[in-house]
């Protein structure tokens, strides 16, 4: 493989305005920028592997992500033993009666011919898994809910390490992944759309609204951090020899110190995500699913089954976000359902990969970080060119000062007009497909 | 057993309230779904759309306010609609120019052209938050209610009382009259046959002299009227928030879906399901079955199916369920 | 006026790189029935598309009543007086057989009602069902729906490819007389067939075709009487 300078180039500058923002802005904000431009490269590489190999259209990002998330919390949180207590084997059960109330229900419309009897049997087995349902359901996760509702009021975690949590999040990604693909994929790519867009609503309002599960609105906090914090860094020794050679105070030194911890922890993830997808593009495997994406008749013909292959990859490409949504939550030291937003966790995952480059795994962590750092510095730019722009308003105008209020919408404008532009004037994105 | 009170309570918390929202849903999709047929493309924009038209509408409304101009006890927005709908058709008209008039010529794969919505979706939210803020803007004036509970109490003597109020009303009438006009348009005038034509078969279409470029048009220019005049009676009814209209995008696509995508009729029954399944499924039946059921009988729940905070998983239900058992949607629409 | 209505003129050219049409010359004169056949692959339906149009000729020319047509788009065409029926997907299926006529006249600005009348009196059964969608129609009764649409331009050239795909045999005869019909009506007839033999009996003018390139051309009866035509490419 001979070297690409234009891609090289293209990540250099990357580097560049990271450095730029290092030395002019702070090395902390640089930082921050890099840990979740790689998160974001992560779900930019899942979407990838949906789209750019396989040519499913994912809008669900933000619910696998958010999947991800509570991961973290169910593997790292200390359970909170009251709760197990007093509702747990009811919430349980209850869960148990809803999981096996479809199963039947699935059942009667496979087994039954259609009809009149298959819908009543239909109706009777949810209205009566319903029932039973919220008889043992309700009072179990009232009481969970009862219990220190302050802090607690949930069920807590398993207490485990919390690095455990990026399998798992991937793990249960690929678990809801698994149940839309199978119903939505092999459809057209409009109706997959829309139920990705659905169900990634739900799971969202799963999040929100169960707080026995995760506290919902009340938000997670304080989950376990696998690396040591900014506070026992500053303990060690080395450090105020390091920050007197920096010349930065102890608080920046061990603030950056960490953040490079995390950084170093999501290049491995990230590395070791790059070296399987590449394998993977490159192997027969791969090659089989550009042939079904470039021409899925041809490939149907010749004996391959598409359906089969497209729910594979989904899962694969959807367990892939979940990790980066246990990887994000990990980095914050929180949950909070509120925060996702489907512009910000699916589209703008959307934008990385047409930005990007769609096809080319490279492609995607460069629009990852290139996406996410825009993303970061349009607001102060955004709000300088309204001020800029405005100033012959005068300094007392209101219309002034309405626009830089709401000034930070601008970077909403500007990723759209990134799309849009690349989209059209480089439809193969900025490392286009090899 | 007392029904009269229990289809009056029914009729207050579930039926006007559905007949309003699904009106609204049935006008947003009833857009999505001429876009559909006619430009062939899903267009993830369309809730932004909505929610653009509506802010030239509020911000009309507030001029015509600040004017003293009114309408006594209709609310004042129903004067600034056309304005909105002009904007929004300027909008959109751009819109095809800039971004997806380039593709369709390419005849590019339909997912190209949604790619290209969504980046129009971006630009949209971000203008609309621009100019009105991200926040909440109530908009209503005039009389708020048609007849109200206490009104309504009095006049027929029952227990349980039936409100409508004004925007309700409005919703449920403006929304017959442009579905009538709609149909009107497209079953009696060259133009609007020429549409059906063109959603048909394209290239018959071409053949026949059927100009592409203006039939694109009109398309862009009902869209748009559509979903100012459906963003606007939701922003009425429930008050107007751009993240909220973004989200309506999953009822209203859902709605488009169950009817059967390209299928007028079919988005004007799916606005009603979607509407009417949210609605009786998450409502409280505890009341009504107090009502009907013997003394003593009352459930001790809400007797409610799923929380409020879970609609969107009727529409997505409803889909799901539609996609299973008749891919083709209700009323049969285009498989492209 | 003498000569053809319609003629292309030693037409080469392809869709891609290579020519699937060499020197090849189709013409039809007034009131005439010419009928296009060969072997599959010959290149018939690509010498129709030629002469209306849809793919570009490097060489030769297209004439219309005498005029140049070569460099007109098919919409153009339409305008000009020719009409073109395609193979399939030759209707609008939702709209009802009434507004599929309707959308056939759509370029014209005066009144067609009295074609839509003369295109009910060619195929009665339309007239019953004029307000049913087309796309609920048989397929021998859809093919009357789209040579009618075709009509409605009041065209000087009809243009059929392969009117009887896929019909019945019996369908096919009756759809064969109509054709003649029109053709008594002035309109010229330029049709690409499968079904040689028949299509040769109804034909004025009869062009075989082999490998994009003119093999023999006479009167359908001459053509039906050559030996080796009949053992070539009619079967014995």
């Amino acid at each position: 493989m001979s070297v690409n300078w234009r891609n090289i180039s293209l990540f250099a500058a990357l580097f560049v305005a990271l450095g730029m923002v290092w030395t002019f802005q702070s090395p902390t904000l640089a930082l921050t920028i890099v840990n979740m431009g790689l998160i974001s490269a992560i779900m930019a590489l899942g979407v990838n592997m949906q789209w750019g190999y396989a040519g499913i259209f994912n809008v669900g990002i933000m619910g696998f992500t958010a999947v991800g998330g509570l991961a973290a919390v169910l593997i790292s949180m200390p359970p909170v033993g009251a709760a197990w207590s007093a509702g747990a084997f009811g919430a349980i059960l209850g869960l148990m009666i809803g999981a096996a109330t479809i199963f039947a229900a699935v059942l009667v419309t496979r087994r039954m011919v259609p009809g009149w009897p298959r819908m009543l049997t239909l109706i009777a087995v949810l209205g009566v898994g319903w029932t039973l349902n919220r008889a043992v359901f309700v009072p179990a996760i009232n009481a969970i809910e009862a219990v220190n509702p302050a802090s607690e009021g949930y069920l807590g975690g398993l207490g485990l390490p919390v690095l455990l949590a990026w399998p798992v999040g991937a793990l249960l990604a690929a678990g809801a992944a698994w149940m839309v693909g199978k119903i939505a994929l092999g459809l057209r790519s409009d109706y997959l759309a829309i139920a990705t867009l659905g169900i990634s609503e739900i799971l969202i309002s799963v999040l929100r609204n169960e707080t026995w599960l995760a506290r919902g609105v009340k938000n997670v906090t304080g989950i376990p951090r696998p690396l040591p914090g900014p506070a026992e860094v500053r303990q060690q020794d080395w450090l105020p020899g390091l920050a007197d050679t920096l010349g930065w105070s102890v608080n920046q030194t061990a603030q950056v110190v960490v953040q490079l911890g995390y950084a170093t922890l999501f290049l491995i993830v990230l590395g070791l995500l790059i070296w399987l997808a590449e394998k993977a593009l490159n192997s027969p495997w791969g090659r089989m699913m550009r042939a079904i994406r470039d021409n899925e008749t041809a490939a149907r013909a010749m004996g391959k089954d598409v359906t089969k292959r497209h729910l594979g990859i989904f899962v694969l490409g959807s367990a892939t976000c979940g990790l980066a949504g246990a990887m994000m939550v990990t980095l914050d030291g929180q949950l909070v359902p509120t925060a996702y937003e489907p512009l910000r966790f699916t589209f703008l995952i959307w934008v990385m990969v047409i930005v990007g480059g769609s096809g080319n795994n490279w492609g995607s962590v460069l629009g990852g970080i290139l996406i996410w750092f825009l993303w970061v510095q349009v607001e102060p730019a955004g709000r300088w060119l309204i001020d800029v722009a405005t100033i012959w308003l005068g300094e007392d105008s209101a219309l002034r000062a309405h626009l830089l209020g709401n000034a930070a919408h601008m970077r909403l404008l500007t990723m759209g007009l990134a799309m849009l532009l690349v989209l059209r004037f480089s439809p193969r994105g900025l490392i286009p497909e090899r | 057993m007392d029904p009269i009170n229990a289809f009056v309570l029914l009729a207050n918390f579930v039926l006007v309230p559905a007949l309003a929202y699904g009106s609204q849903l049935a006008l947003g999709a009833l857009g999505v779904t001429l876009v559909y047929g006619i430009l062939r493309f899903s267009n993830f924009a369309h809730g932004d759309f909505m929610a653009f038209g509506t802010m030239v509408v509020i911000l009309t409304t507030w001029v015509l306010q600040a004017a003293g101009i009114g309408l006594g006890v209709l609310p004042t927005a129903l004067l600034a609609l056309p304005v909105g709908i002009v904007a929004l058709a300027l909008y959109a008209l751009a819109a095809e120019k800039l971004v997806f008039g380039f593709y369709r010529r390419q005849r590019v794969k339909p997912v190209v052209l949604v790619m290209a919505s969504i980046g129009v979706m971006f630009v949209t939210n971000g203008i609309v938050r621009l100019i009105i803020g991200p926040g909440d803007q109530r908009f209503e004036d005039g009389g708020r209610f048609i007849f109200s509970v206490r009104e309504f109490r009095e006049w027929s003597g029952l227990a349980e009382g039936l409100a409508l109020r004004t925007a309700q009303g409005i919703t449920i009438v403006v929304a017959l009259v442009v579905m009538v006009a709609l149909f009107w348009f497209l079953n009696r005038t060259r133009t609007g046959k020429s549409m059906r034509a063109f959603s048909d078969n394209e290239d018959l279409a071409l053949l026949s002299g059927i100009n592409p470029d203006r039939v694109v048009r009109v398309t862009w220019i009902l869209a748009a009227a559509l979903a100012v005049v459906a963003g606007t009676l939701y922003g009425l009814d429930k008050g107007f928030r751009p993240f909220t209209y973004f989200q309506l995008l999953l009822p209203i696509f859902a709605a488009a879906i169950v009817g059967g995508l390209g299928n007028p009729m079919g988005a004007i029954a799916g606005g009603y399901l979607v509407a009417f399944s949210e609605m009786t499924i998450t409502y409280a039946w505890r009341r009504f079955l107090g009502h009907l059921l013997p003394e003593g009988w009352t459930p001790e729940g809400l007797a409610q199916i799923l929380s409020v905070d879970y609609k969107f998983a009727v529409s997505f239900a409803i889909l799901v369920l539609v996609l299973i058992f008749r891919p083709t949607g209700l009323f049969r629409g285009k498989a492209v | 006026m003498s000569g053809p209505v319609l003629i292309g003129d030693a037409m080469t050219g392809g869709y891609g790189a290579a020519d699937i049409l060499h020197d090849c010359t189709i013409a039809v004169e007034k009131g005439q029935i010419a009928v296009i056949v060969g072997p599959n692959g010959a290149g018939k339906s690509t010498a129709m598309k030629a002469v209306f149009g849809m793919l570009n000729i490097r060489e030769g020319q297209v004439r219309l009543n005498g005029r140049d047509i070569t460099k007109l788009t098919p919409q153009a065409r339409v305008a000009q007086g020719m009409a073109f029926v395609p193979q399939t997907s030759n209707i609008f299926p939702s709209l009802t057989v009434e507004e599929n006529l309707e959308m056939g006249a759509f370029l014209r600005r005066d009144d067609f009602r009295t074609t839509m009348e003369q295109v009910f009196d060619l195929f009665p059964i339309l007239r019953d069902k004029r307000r049913q969608a087309a796309g609920e129609l048989s397929g021998g009764q859809r093919q009357q729906v789209a040579v009618g649409r075709a009509l409605m331009t009041q065209p000087s050239v009809l243009m059929l490819d392969e009117p009887t795909a896929g019909v019945s045999p019996i369908v096919m005869d009756e759809l064969f007389d109509r054709i003649i019909e029109v053709a008594r009506t002035g309109i010229s007839i330029l049709m690409v067939e499968q079904n040689a033999r028949q299509a040769l009996e109804i034909a004025d003018k009869g062009y075989v075709l082999v490998q994009g390139r003119n093999r023999f051309t006479d009167t359908g009866q001459a053509l039906l009487a050559d030996p080796e035509v009949r053992r070539s490419f009619l079967g014995g």
